[in-house]
């Protein structure tokens, strides 16, 4: 069951919008924020609390980015991997992610604690390369730089 | 040289709060709109100027204004929509005015909301701008407790109510009527054109989708006017420009300029030319979604129809650097993978025609090409072109494939010759 606070949160944001549906991708972003991930279950009680078919949701869930449909760790990664990181070495970023944290886009560590997704243009490409990790942008990044900032990450 | 849209912008410190900003003058085109102006006199003032849409496409904005219902029976409610979903590869212009100056924002919102008679605004921001998020937020709030918005705004019957909406997203967002779908909780496919938004936009209702860049002239326009706003320009175009440069730069940045400043100057005075050991090979003047630029165009001013006659598009002015330690293959790959994952799938030639141009450009890069895929690639710049797909995305996927094919061509030939990238 989606809790109070959800319920009151998306019931929050649904009085932006002249009808409920405009509400449903704030909702499942509601959802992500305590839950990590929008479950199936999850899904189908957004649905039902804004009235919309939980088919018709999932097609909205699906094409986002950043609404996750499986499980992800503590922390999601963003790594920008657009154009101007591409040319100032974010392959070097993602490499070093890899060594470092034994994942690759999509894949989430054993332990649970960190998901590396791809990422569109951040829009910080004067400091190129970049990445979130979290809500926390982290730019200028080196493979060094990498070291220090998952060491940092609780 | 004048910088009227970021005077208030220091990267050292917070933005201006709503006292300092009045302080500095701000607010004051919402006053002078509400107490000296009809709606009409606004968007008169701000088509006089020739404000062009600064997302991109170079609209411009007065006249797309004039396409807005007015009068008592105008359906209603109507919409202001600020595009905020900036997600352009390379580009990061609105950003530094989000973050930097976010009353600047509002008071644009309240000004052109007043010209078009909307009674919603929507800040259609990007998920990843957490900071300017939070600051659009503070200063929305602020302008709510001074009267600048709510209703009957400075008791002059005018009452406007604004909101943010954070993304989750999807490049397709950053079109227009795909936009206003997301607004609405749809998938962000784009809608047939006409009817255009400022008939039936948001919710079937009148509706401006406007840059963040573009709306942000639109207060200084007001107090300034348009004979000023041409005057700061070096260009036959007015007023100033965000302009940015980022790759291997020694002083990657963005600045306001006048209209028109050369590239090269942007280049070595701003961005203080290549990194050590780089040469400029080529640029993308204003995104990944224009034609690349080689030496022999680095002297054209940056403007609307000087980039256009040099064969790109200015789209949003923040320019991408090419250097000679970089593969062109490389890059254009990279950015077709790019649109291949953002295309939204609505429309055939771009879902499965971008897939296959990533596919023949990952094995040309792999040393796995041959003869015919330049063909090939030509063959789907001229297929997935404008007028052959439902929107501007595949369109404006194809001009940095089809420019590399002629600038870079040897390139290209040397890593089908020898079956391998010179570069890795």
């Amino acid at each position: 069951m989606l809790n109070d606070q959800v319920q009151k949160e998306i019931r929050g944001e649904l009085e932006h919008y002249p009808t409920p549906r405009a509400g449903c991708i704030e909702a499942l972003k509601i959802v992500q924020n305590h839950e990590r991930w929008v479950s199936d279950t999850a899904l189908q009680e957004v649905a039902d609390l804004i009235g919309i078919p939980a088919a018709e949701l999932e097609g909205v869930a699906t094409f986002y980015n950043l609404i996750y449909r499986q499980p992800v760790g503590k922390h999601v990664i963003l790594l920008c991997d657009s154009v101007s990181c591409w040319l100032t070495g974010c392959g070097k970023i993602r490499a070093g992610i890899k060594q470092r944290l034994n994942i690759d886009f999509g894949q989430t560590t054993a332990d649970d604690r960190f998901t590396l997704l791809p990422m569109a243009c951040l829009g910080n490409c004067d400091h190129a390369p970049s990445m979130m990790v979290g809500e926390v942008l982290h730019q200028d990044l080196t493979p060094e730089s990498l070291d220090q900032i998952l060491e940092g990450v609780d | 040289m004048e910088r009227p849209l970021t005077k208030n912008i220091d990267a050292g410190r917070e933005p201006l709060g709503l006292k300092d900003y009045e302080a500095a003058g701000g607010y004051q085109a919402v006053r002078k709109v509400l107490q000296e102006m009809t709606p009409e006199e606004v968007t008169a003032a701000v088509k006089k100027s020739d404000l062009r849409g600064r997302g991109g496409a170079g609209f411009p904005t007065g006249l797309k204004w004039s396409f807005v219902p007015m009068g008592d029976d105008a359906p209603r409610p109507k919409y202001l929509v600020c595009n905020a979903d900036e997600m352009e590869p390379g580009t990061f212009k609105d950003r530094v005015l989000l973050e930097g100056d976010p009353h600047q924002m509002v008071e644009a919102m309240i000004v052109a909301g007043y010209a078009m008679g909307a009674d919603v605004g929507y800040i259609f921001l990007r998920w990843a701008y957490r900071l300017a998020n939070q600051r659009l937020l503070a200063a929305i709030a602020e302008a709510n407790a001074a009267g600048y918005l709510g209703d009957n705004i400075l008791d002059s019957g005018y009452s406007f109510k604004l909101h943010v909406h954070t993304s989750a997203g999807r490049y397709i967002c950053g079109e227009e009527t795909a936009l206003l779908n997301s607004l609405e909780g749809k998938r962000a496919i784009p809608r047939a054109k006409p009817p255009f938004p400022q008939i039936s936009g948001l919710w079937g209702k009148p509706t401006i989708v406007q840059n963040v860049e573009t709306l942000c002239n639109v207060p200084h326009i007001i107090n300034r006017g348009a004979d000023w706003f041409k005057s700061i320009s070096r260009s036959a175009e007015g007023g100033t420009k965000l302009y940015g440069v980022s790759g291997r730069a020694k002083n990657p940045g963005c600045w306001e300029l006048p209209m028109g400043t050369p590239i090269r100057e942007i280049i070595d005075e701003y961005a203080g030319g290549m990194q050590d050991g780089l040469k400029l090979r080529g640029l993308l003047p204003g995104g990944a979604s224009t034609d690349f630029l080689v030496e022999e165009h680095f002297d054209t001013p940056m403007d609307y129809a000087s980039i256009a006659a040099a064969g790109s598009r200015m789209g949003t002015g923040t320019m991408i650097l090419l250097d000679d330690g970089n593969c062109p293959v490389g890059m254009v790959l990279n950015m077709m993978e790019f649109f291949a994952r953002e295309s939204c799938g609505w429309c055939t030639p771009c879902r499965e025609g971008l897939p296959w141009v990533e596919k023949i450009l990952q094995a040309i890069e792999d040393g796995n090409g041959c003869a015919e895929d330049l063909d090939r690639l030509s063959a789907h710049a001229r297929d997935l072109g404008h007028g052959n797909t439902f929107c501007a995305l595949a369109p404006g996927a194809m001009e940095p494939l089809q420019s590399s094919l002629k600038y870079f061509r040897e390139d290209f030939q040397s890593h089908i010759t020898n079956k391998r990238c010179p570069w890795s």
